[in-house]
């Protein structure tokens, strides 16, 4: 008998049909997204002014990036965003996980209160920002109208004016538009978790807090983390919020790092160093999103056959 | 109809997983061959890699006297009854029994011709327009079934159809399958985890454990002379004793070699008075059975001694918390090698 | 679970209340006349008007944003929902080297800050002649929307049982046969939930939109409500209006198909 042969060539054809089926998908992603970050690395590199355009792209090696680090106003947007970035992610998880375990007791009615709490994530963020702005504006803003009733402020405030109280409109807008997502998430944890767990801790004499502490929480850790990493990312990254809340404004003293770049390369035409803008952005978020990776493990990308 | 025939067929995983090793086995024209073993024991790779749906990384399969080991499940002419029988859900039963045909371009006439023949012998008239979320589960099995005997393929492969079935359902479908490939003279190859299926459905059944045949026999055969001590185990219920202490002089006459294992089934023993028996019990449970009586005794202590079973007629009654005695039937007694759990031939004088 | 206690009815009743509180008030507020939009708000309406509305079609001429959010998204859903069930197909059922290395790569795209590709976007656009095109739009659209296609309808796909394609292969059918008669029917739902969400988030998009745009005949409804700009004051009266019908569709939408939409967001997050 002669020695057996594998059946290489039915997992070669498969791997042939696969590879077809997915190129035109990867050759997009490859030209419209992989490809123009490169160029952005590379324009990084260089000085290119377009206002200026009479000293060429000359090489320059890490002098944007040195700049970007000597320069105020980058360290004021990092700081916001950090700032904007723990405090609505904060406020979205603490509130998302509220009304998630709402949901989860089961009541009529169910359904439109998912509807109700899904439209405010389903508008454009711009919409939302004006929605915002115009409560709070400070002559026709329902906001002041509510709270000089109520008696906490003694006057209307222009909230915009003043670089503190700017934020408030700004972090109220983004959990308004983001909580639904993150308690829908969370909403999906809960209902995968085994109902006679918390039986089982009932009867082993645990009160509800315990049940929480020792059942759902640790149970819930996957879908939290997700929610985190969406969340996290997509706040790092803010741009629409902003832009149309307050404009980076009063000043620039809420401008986020994406917006800070918007500037710098499509106000001020400085390519190289709004590239050098962009690549950090890139950077910090990468890290981040491999730093949650690496604590979710391959569950996400991996998946069993 | 034709042969089926694997030749040192082997699979391993790429994560190192072996799921089956060397597997030479050779199927009839028209016999029905079942490959029984535990969870993972590789039975229903096996039945894959003759499909089509995997392909061994050692080997050749040859399905007639073609070599089909690389040709898609397409090509193979085979058609396969999978254990959650995989029915279109968003087609009629109809169009689900056409499908194999449309697929290999069978003229509608045909089509029809066949369809009607199927439905018939398998009941199905009255639900042919129906769709299988509206079927039960013993129709829904019945589609399955007439989904392969339609294509007229030229080997059946079986994927534990029964499993999904309640107790009752699956007994009267077993004599229902068994009445079919007397029809049909098929060349039929199934796989399940119940000893008890295999044993009364095959031919010729195919025991495996982790990925390696253990032995290929008539079921009679299987049962009255297991090749080794798994197989022993595996087969008939309820399951065989093993007694590893010392051999009771009656049994065996002189030194065993190298140690090894007494085993015999639950049938082959009688409980009779402790004097002339060849051994000495302690009934510990007595569970009655209607028919017979199932009987735990404990060999020596009565708290720490071995535990035997036996099967005994239900008259007379036997007590437990007493001493009996044990009388082994000398043609019964298996004998395997207690490293390799190998049988051994020749033992009994 | 104790069922008795009232605690969740409130919870979510406030919470309720706060997502619709700024919906209805932006409503009222767009359906009050201009004057009395700057004096001091009140609760419940009094007089009722549609003069904002009117001025939105009439001297603003709000169907063009709408025409080209139309065209925009409509065109981005239809290429990436074709091309990217494809891709989906095969990574969530065939296998091949290289494949969970692609998904992670397409996950990490999805995760690029948007900002960071619009510099070399502008460029090349502008070379080609692009900007303030539709292609212009719809090529910098692809960036997010053929990720987020791929990782949800992969979800989609996987929850199918992989066994109807085996035996629709042993009947006879090839891998692409198998695909288009079985796998298609049975994943519309899927398909029809991953469009949605793509033309929602395409409708939504305002960053690239703003970039590659440079007046009103491509501009889409994001950026002209965003860059409304009164003669004397902001005119805050016909943009609320016009927020609510850039919203209108997409509410409508989510309101018809919330089952699907969040089964599809859950599905490729959380573990089942």
């Amino acid at each position: 008998m002669r020695p057996a042969e594998p059946a290489a060539g039915l997992e070669r054809e498969e791997a042939r049909v696969a590879w077809r089926l997915v190129l035109p998908a990867l050759g997009t992603i490859v030209l419209v997204a992989l490809f123009p970050l490169m160029w952005t690395l590379w324009e990084s590199v260089h000085l290119h002014d377009l206002r200026m355009p009479w000293l060429g792209r000359p090489f320059v090696g890490v002098d944007n990036y040195l700049e970007a680090l000597r320069d105020p106003r980058f360290w004021s947007a990092l700081a916001h965003t950090l700032l904007f970035t723990v405090t609505s992610v904060g406020l979205e998880l603490g509130l998302g996980l509220g009304l998630a375990l709402a949901m989860n007791r089961g009541f009529r009615g169910r359904g439109v209160v998912r509807a109700a709490v899904l439209i405010p994530w389903a508008i454009p963020t711009v919409v939302s920002a004006l929605l915002w702005r115009f409560m709070f504006d400070g002559q026709t803003g329902i906001a002041n109208a509510v709270l000089v009733n109520l008696g906490v402020l003694r006057a209307p405030h222009v909230w915009f004016i003043h670089a503190w109280s700017a934020w408030v409109p700004v972090i109220l807008a983004d959990v308004w538009k983001t909580t639904p997502f993150v308690a829908l998430l969370l909403l999906a944890g809960l209902q995968n978790i085994d109902p006679s767990l918390y039986e089982a801790a009932r009867i082993d004499g645990a009160g509800a807090w315990r049940q929480f502490r020792y059942v759902t929480l640790p149970l819930l850790a996957p879908a939290i983390l997700v929610a985190l990493i969406f969340r996290t990312l997509d706040a790092f990254r803010v741009f629409d919020l902003i832009y149309v809340l307050t404009g980076g404004g009063p000043g620039t003293s809420t401008e986020p790092l994406a917006l800070y770049t918007f500037n710098a390369l499509l106000q001020n035409l400085r390519f190289g160093y709004g590239s050098a803008l962009s690549v950090i952005v890139f950077g910090i978020t990468f890290a981040l999103a491999l730093l949650y990776i690496r604590l979710l493990g391959a569950d996400l990308v991996g998946g069993k056959r | 109809m034709a042969s089926v025939r694997l030749e040192n067929v082997g699979k391993v995983y790429p994560n190192g997983h072996v799921a089956a090793r060397g597997l030479d086995l050779v199927v009839g024209d028209g016999e029905f061959m079942v490959l029984v073993g535990p969870s993972g024991c590789g039975k229903s790779t096996a039945l894959r890699m003759i499909a089509g749906l995997e392909t061994p990384t050692s080997g050749r399969i040859l399905i007639g006297d073609a070599d089909v080991t690389s040709l898609p499940p397409q090509e193979r002419d085979i058609a396969m009854v999978f254990q959650s029988y995989a029915l279109y859900p968003h087609m009629t039963v109809r169009q689900n029994l056409a499908f194999g045909l449309r697929m290999r371009g069978a003229p509608p006439e045909a089509i029809d011709a066949r369809l009607a023949e199927a439905a018939r012998v398998l009941a199905l008239e009255e639900v042919l327009d129906r769709k299988p979320a509206q079927l039960s589960g013993g129709q829904r099995q019945r589609v399955a079934l007439g989904r392969a005997i339609v294509r007229e393929p030229k080997v059946f492969l079986f994927d534990e159809p029964l499993s999904n079935l309640d107790a009752k359902l699956r007994v009267e479908t077993r004599a229902e399958l068994a009445r079919l490939h007397r029809r049909l003279g098929a060349t039929v190859v199934y796989v399940t985890h119940d000893q008890e299926e295999a044993m009364t459905l095959g031919g010729r059944v195919a025991v495996m454990r982790d990925g390696i045949l253990q032995q290929v026999a008539p079921p009679m055969e299987v049962y009255r002379r297991p090749a080794n001590r798994f197989v022993a185990g595996f087969v008939g219920s309820p399951g065989m004793n093993f007694l590893s202490g010392p051999v009771p002089p009656s049994l065996a006459r002189g030194a065993l070699p190298g140690g090894a294992i007494l085993g015999i089934r639950p049938h082959d023993i009688a409980i009779v008075a402790p004097g002339s028996a060849d051994l000495e019990a302690w009934v510990d449970v007595v569970e009655p059975r209607g028919s017979e009586l199932l009987v735990y005794l404990r060999l020596g202590d009565e708290h720490t001694g071995e535990e035997i079973r036996v099967v005994a007629p239900p008259e007379p009654a036997i007590q437990p918390e007493r001493r009996v005695g044990l009388a082994f039937d000398r043609a019964r007694l298996h004998w395997f090698e207690k490293e390799s759990g190998r049988r051994m031939e020749d033992v009994v004088p | 679970m104790n069922s008795r206690s009232r605690w969740p009815v409130v919870v979510v009743g406030l919470l309720v209340g706060a997502s619709a509180f700024p919906f209805y008030w932006a409503i009222v507020s767009s359906f009050t006349p201009e004057a009395r939009l700057f004096q001091a708000p009140s609760l419940v309406p009094t007089n009722l008007v549609l003069d904002h509305y009117r001025a939105l079609f009439t001297e603003r001429n709000f169907w063009v944003p709408i025409r080209n959010s139309l065209v925009v998204a409509g065109a981005t859903t239809a290429f990436c929902v074709t091309i990217g069930a494809l891709c989906a197909y095969a990574l969530a059922r065939l296998q091949f080297r290289g494949k969970s290395m692609l998904l992670g790569f397409i996950l990490a795209v999805s995760m690029f800050p948007q900002i960071s590709v619009v510099p070399p976007l502008y460029l090349v656009l502008r070379s080609l002649h692009l900007i303030n095109t539709y292609p212009g739009l719809v090529l910098p659209y692809l960036t997010f929307a053929m990720p987020l296609t791929v990782w949800l309808l992969v979800g989609f796909f996987r929850q199918l049982p992989p066994e109807l394609e085996e035996a629709a292969m042993v009947d006879g059918a090839s891998r692409l046969r198998a695909f288009r008669e079985i796998i298609v029917p049975l994943a519309l739902p899927g398909l029809a939930t991953t469009a949605i969400l793509t033309f929602v988030y395409s409708w939504n998009e305002f960053l690239f939109a703003l970039s590659f745009t440079l007046g009103p005949e491509r501009q889409t409804v994001p950026v002209a409500i965003a860059l409304f700009r009164g003669q004397y004051q902001v005119p805050w009266g016909q943009i609320l209006a016009a927020a609510l019908v850039a919203t209108a569709p997409v509410a409508l939408l989510v309101l018809a198909f919330q089952r699907r939409i969040v089964q599809g967001l859950t599905a490729g997050a959380v573990k089942g």
